[in-house]
């Protein structure tokens, strides 16, 4: 039973540390050019706009060939609020009361040219012959936001939510950005670095805003070569390239492949040489067994969470005794020790990511329903409260989805620290959409499982997740509370960390255990597994973030192997 | 005959139309559609307009009966229409994977072939000794392990192997490239997913050749063969074979049509880009042009070769004519 | 290809009325040895899944994360899961899952498709025509959409996954039975019984319906088999039956991928277990078909 605050505290202090290790090793190990990066995506994307969509799998294998204006830093992904430039020239200070934000964007970005080896059709390469290699100004990358936050008829955003802070965007000369605010906003930075935010061409768009669906023309580190649908996507390096150096590989290829066992056996036959998601830990276990030194294994809190969602309208559960009862009954402490071991679970948190500044301390947590320290103490209270309700023989049905990693397995583990307090569950698991129409249309579930998984970790933004359900649009727990709506937007339109931070706590308490809405069980833990040889790459707390492959390099044997 | 030709293939007409029937409604009534998938489909934030948004791009909000006529009019127009999922032309999903697919039903049938035929002739002639029940124990093990598993175990065991003599783990490669490109590199990729389900699917034409054999070697000319004093192997080759061989390609043919879009689960295990695993995601995705294409397909596929054995039977058998 | 009632009858006769017990079972044994190792497979399960409350050592459910992943040994003789709960005790409870599915499946499902069959051969005509075009359709449907409409429909409750298990068997069975019925409609007696104005229905049942028992009892003891193996392939793509009850299916499909290596205890036991469990099915159904069917009998 680590404590998170001290975790935490390790972690960055570890993490100056490895920072200066790393540093000191680069410095030994010059990047070397050339080779192929062979990976393996678990997906097939729908469409190549990420604009549009909400998938990891849009952003694997297409973040290569765009540019973004700002970004976690590559270099220091680990950290949850170390963002930095891409297009523009230097993070720039808010001014006008924190109500406006000038970004300066970079010259000598070009458009990609069609590469050697492209396989795409006439049309497309007329479209490459018009944009290709002319300079990609402040008005593409207004066009870009313009598109995101204030879609025109017919194209869809799927975030435009995230920006409801901005006012207008502007573009006085091809090298300057303008956001103005209606208010200042500590989400507004972190929204802006999401890892969706392609830059598309002004041009492109102009002729059609559906093109980029289908069709790749970027200013990325790589560019387009081959997509085929379900199979794999190619690319080549993109020699203009503006960050100075960079990228290091002479191309990629990614294989669409979903099966875990069939990435895992990929890197070990060397078909591939690293993949993005992420591994359980038995997997890493026996992969480490076979390649030894050969792989690489790098480790990391997951800005994702399970959760345990009653159904607020159904009785017994409109009942805030019964629900207090259903998360006291869980050991998270420990659970976090053994599911650590078979799932991709670990740390133990509370409504914010654990690593952030934002999230509960580990005493603060232990105040809160489900997370005491004592065990038997708050199996005691569970029994007592369910006594209280009239519900000694509490019997219902879990809702969960078919998916075993991480959700039949931590369900399965639920079930059987509810038969502690004497509760009898039986479980119902469905399919990805079926599960999802359960939840957001039917809502005919007892209990059900639930997740809550974003890419760069913005927690005012992410815990929206607990506001009235006539508002957010993913909770499902059926309640409405508009004490949590209030403190959700007094949060938000506050750029003084303190205060932010005080808010988060009364909201979490209310959430969690006064009021006992919904419920985090554990959150999820990133391992990545790679070759050994696959040099320059950090891990960073979301499968969403770190992907555009511009500091990847190989070391011999896998750099000359891979042009095989 | 021509007159038979020509019933059965207008009895195709109402046994597709129930084909449409049942995939249409069926992936309507399983709750949940494919914009639940897109937009936050992993847990991340839901824009609640982007998803009615969606809802009407791709006409799930039409009442049901518009639906089901654009289906059944695309259908007969040959118009597939575009995946829901991807965006792209269903014809050209189709074409990227029917290669792999056809292949891989091509190369299993002739294992399977290959293995059934001599097995099967082997245990009818040697009927109840030991070879009959280590031939039939062998055959019916094939069905009773499950394909999933064998396939894991398959790469799994490469891995380990290759490892242990030559000192680099091998597995077969997960990216298709077509026969003609590349033939070696093809057959390493496609050749143990058809030996596992060759053997599998060897199983039923084993037992199906044991007793058509027997069935045929208890008839009257077989007898009289051998009064004349023929040698066993010319009766076998010559006389029985060719007659017992009538259920046994009845039996192949209908695998060969489930073959075509039928491995779902091997297709997934070795990650082959084929039309099984394509259907698998497409169910999955609540993508319905495309599930109801690949369902059409199937099903047109797997009458026709009904057909066709048909006529085949009538070509192997004389004795069946067609009024 | 008809199966004439008197050889039928006889044969069954042959299993019913020959005494004593002793001698069949010797002779079963020494004239269809597969048959007989078939049968002892199957009645060993039989025994596990009746009296899996005594015969297994520990609680198949209850999680004990101190003893997750063991190997096979003294304590746990086949090994322990990811959840700490032994495999043995699993598989015991396990087998009384996969019989339930299984038989039931199976017997729904044939019987669906004698009925079915036998109605289509004795009716003909247009009926027959509708019906074959329809078992056409039935025969062809991928399953995995049947499975998932009936299971996110009803849920995933072990009856919804025997109801998607038996839909493939029906047309199966209706089709192999129509055949052997086709032959006997054409017999004079139903005719005769047809002219003395007995009701379709007697016809049908006391007529027809015994006539084509040979092939009805070699497609069941196929079908559960198939059940079996079918319950398995649902699990592994999540439709099939729930933990954290015990089923082989599940067993196998949730830690195959996983733990393939570092504990194959956890996937080779079930799958041995699904294994021989279809074996044995299919070796007492093979042996079935030589007695049933006279033509297949030995020299």
């Amino acid at each position: 039973m680590r404590s998170v605050i001290s975790k935490s505290a390790i972690a960055l202090a570890l993490g100056v540390t490895t920072a200066l290790w790393v540093g000191g090793a680069a410095a030994a190990e010059t990047p070397k050019r050339g080779g192929t990066l062979l990976y393996v995506i678990p997906s097939n994307p729908p469409s190549a706009d990420a604009h549009r969509e909400t998938t990891f799998g849009t952003i694997h294998p297409f973040a290569q060939f765009y540019s973004v204006l700002i970004r976690v830093n590559p270099d220091n992904p680990a950290s949850p609020t170390d963002i930095v430039c891409d297009l523009c020239t230097e993070m720039p200070k808010p001014t006008n009361g924190g109500k406006k934000y000038t970004f300066k964007i970079r010259k000598g970005v070009t458009w990609h040219k069609t590469a050697a080896g492209a396989k795409v059709s006439e049309d497309v390469k007329k479209v490459y012959d018009q944009v290709g290699g002319t300079p990609l100004t402040a008005q593409d990358v207004k066009a870009t936001f313009d598109r995101i936050i204030f879609p025109p008829e017919g194209v869809k955003s799927a975030r435009k939510g995230f920006y409801t802070m901005v006012e207008k965007i502007s573009a006085p000369d091809d090298e300057t950005l303008v956001f103005d605010l209606k208010y200042p906003s500590g989400a507004f930075i972190p929204a802006l670095a999401a890892p969706y935010n392609f830059v598309y061409s002004k041009k492109v768009l102009d002729m059609d805003q559906r093109w980029v669906e289908k069709n790749v023309l970027g200013s990325g580190p790589f560019r387009f070569v081959e997509w085929q649908p379900g199979a794999f996507i190619s690319a080549e390096r993109n020699p203009d390239y503006y960050h100075e150096g960079k990228p290091y590989l002479d191309g990629t290829e990614a294989i669409f492949a979903k099966k875990y066992s069939i990435n895992l056996q990929a890197l070990r036959g060397g078909r591939a040489y690293i993949q993005f998601r992420g591994f359980p830990p038995k997997m890493r276990d026996d992969l480490k067994k076979a390649l030894g030194d050969k792989l690489t294994v790098q480790e990391s809190a997951w800005n994702c969470a399970l959760f345990m969602t009653p159904n607020n309208k159904k009785p017994p559960f409109d009942d805030v005794r019964v629900r207090r009862a259903l998360t006291l009954a869980i050991d998270r402490w420990g659970g976090s020790k053994y599911l650590s071991k078979i799932a991709i679970v670990k740390p133990v948190g509370g409504i914010v990511f654990p690593d952030h500044p934002l999230a509960a301390t580990k005493e603060e947590l232990e105040q809160i329903a489900g997370y005491w320290p004592d065990i038997e103490k708050s199996r005691a209270e569970a029994r007592r409260l369910l006594k209280e309700a009239g519900q000694e023989d509490l019997e219902f049905v879990f809702h969960n989805r078919a998916v075993d990693m991480p959700y039949k397995i931590v369900g399965t583990w639920m079930i059987d620290q509810w038969a502690k307090i004497g509760v009898k569950v039986t479980q119902r698991v469905q399919p990805t959409a079926p599960f999802y129409a359960t939840l957001r249309q039917k809502k005919d579930f007892d209990v059900s499982m639930d997740f809550n998984c974003q890419s760069i970790v913005n927690p005012l933004i992410d815990v929206s997740k607990f506001n009235s359900d006539d508002i957010s649009g993913n909770q499902y727990a059926g309640y409405q509370d508009r004490v949590l709506d209030d403190m959700w937007e007094k949060m938000n339109r506050t750029g003084d960390v303190a205060e932010q931070r005080r808010i988060m706590r009364a909201f979490e308490k209310r959430a969690l255990d006064e009021k006992a809405y919904q419920f985090v069980t554990l959150w999820w833990y990133r391992i990545i597994l790679h070759r050994s040889d696959v040099k320059g790459w950090k891990i960073s707390p979301s499968h969403y973030l770190n992907v555009d492959l511009s500091n990847i390099w190989l070391e011999e044997p896998l750099r000359s192997e891979s042009l095989k | 005959m021509y007159q038979y030709i020509i019933k059965r293939l207008l009895l195709m007409v109402p046994a597709l139309f129930g084909a449409a029937v049942l995939v249409f409604f069926l992936m309507r009534l399983i709750p949940g559609d494919i914009c639940d998938l897109r937009i936050g489909g992993e847990g991340g934030y839901r824009d609640l307009e982007m998803v009615a948004a969606c809802r009407t791009e791709f006409g799930i909000d039409d009442p049901m009966y518009v639906q089901f006529l654009e289906f059944v009019w695309g259908f007969i127009r040959f118009d597939l229409g575009t995946s829901m999922w991807t965006g792209q032309p269903i014809l050209y999903e189709l074409g990227l994977r029917f290669e792999l697919s056809l292949q891989l039903a091509i190369m299993t049938t002739v294992i399977s072939i290959l293995i059934a035929i001599p097995l099967g002739t082997i245990s009818a002639i040697k009927q109840d000794t030991w070879i009959d029940y280590v031939v039939r124990s062998f055959s019916i093990a094939g069905i009773a392990v499950p394909s999933f598993w064998l396939g894991i175990m398959i790469i799994l065991g490469l891995l380990i192997y290759t490892q242990a003599w030559f000192g680099t783990p091998w597995m077969p490669p997960i990216k298709y490239v077509p026969l003609w490109e590349d033939p070696g590199y093809n057959l390493s990729m496609l050749i143990w997913p058809a030996m596992a389900t060759g053997y599998r699917y060897s199983a039923v034409a084993t037992r199906m050749t044991r007793s058509a054999l027997l069935e045929v070697l208890r008839e009257d000319y077989v007898r009289t063969a051998r009064a004349k004093g023929l040698l066993e192997k010319v009766i076998i080759n010559r006389h029985a074979l060719k007659n017992a061989l009538l259920p046994v390609v009845t039996v192949i043919g209908i695998e060969f049509a489930f073959l075509m879009g039928g491995l779902v689960v091997t297709e997934q295990v070795f990650n082959l880009n084929g039309l099984g695993k394509l259907f698998v995601e497409s169910v999955i995705n609540k993508d319905y042009t495309l599930t109801q294409a690949l369902v059409m397909l199937v099903v047109t596929i797997f009458i026709f070769v009904n057909f066709a054995v048909d006529l085949l039977y009538g070509w192997l058998d004389p004795r069946i004519r067609y009024a | 290809m008809a199966v004439s009632e008197v050889q039928v009858e006889a044969a069954v006769e042959g299993f019913a009325e020959r005494a004593p017990l002793a001698t069949v079972v010797l002779g079963l044994i020494r004239r269809q040895p597969l048959g007989a190792a078939g049968a002892l497979i199957v009645i060993i399960m039989i025994l596990m899944a009746a009296f899996a409350e005594f015969v297994a050592p520990y609680d198949p459910i209850a999680n004990n994360f101190e003893d997750m992943l063991l190997a096979p040994g003294a304590k746990y003789w086949l090994g322990t899961d990811e959840f700490g709960r032994d495999i043995l005790s699993r598989l015991i409870y396990g087998a009384r899952t996969a019989l339930f599915v299984g038989f039931v499946a199976a017997f729904v499902g044939a019987t669906s498709g004698l009925v079915l069959g036998v109605a289509s051969a004795y009716f003909g005509g247009r009926f027959d025509l509708l019906f074959q075009r329809v078992m056409d359709v039935f025969m062809a449907f991928p399953l995995i959409i049947l499975a998932l409409a009936v299971v996110s429909i009803l849920g995933t409750g072990i009856q919804n996954v025997i109801i998607a298990i038996t839909i493939p068997f029906i047309p199966n069975c209706a089709r192999v039975v129509r055949s052997n019925a086709l032959a006997i409609r054409e017999i004079p007696y139903i005719d005769a019984a047809r002219a003395c104005g007995f009701s379709h229905a007697r016809i049908i049942l006391r007529h027809m319906v015994p006539n084509v028992m040979a092939p009805y009892l070699i497609m069941i003891t196929a079908f559960v088999g198939q059940a079996i193996l079918l319950e398995a392939s649902l699990s592994y793509l999540g439709l099939g039956v729930q933990e954290p009850t015990p089923a082989w299916g599940l067993m196998l499909s949730g830690g195959a991928e996983e733990y393939a290596e570092s504990a194959p205890w956890i996937a080779v036991f079930p799958g041995i277990g699904i294994s021989l469990a279809v074996f044995g099915f299919n070796l007492f159904g093979d042996a079935l078909r030589d007695v049933l069917d006279p033509k297949l009998r030995s020299r």
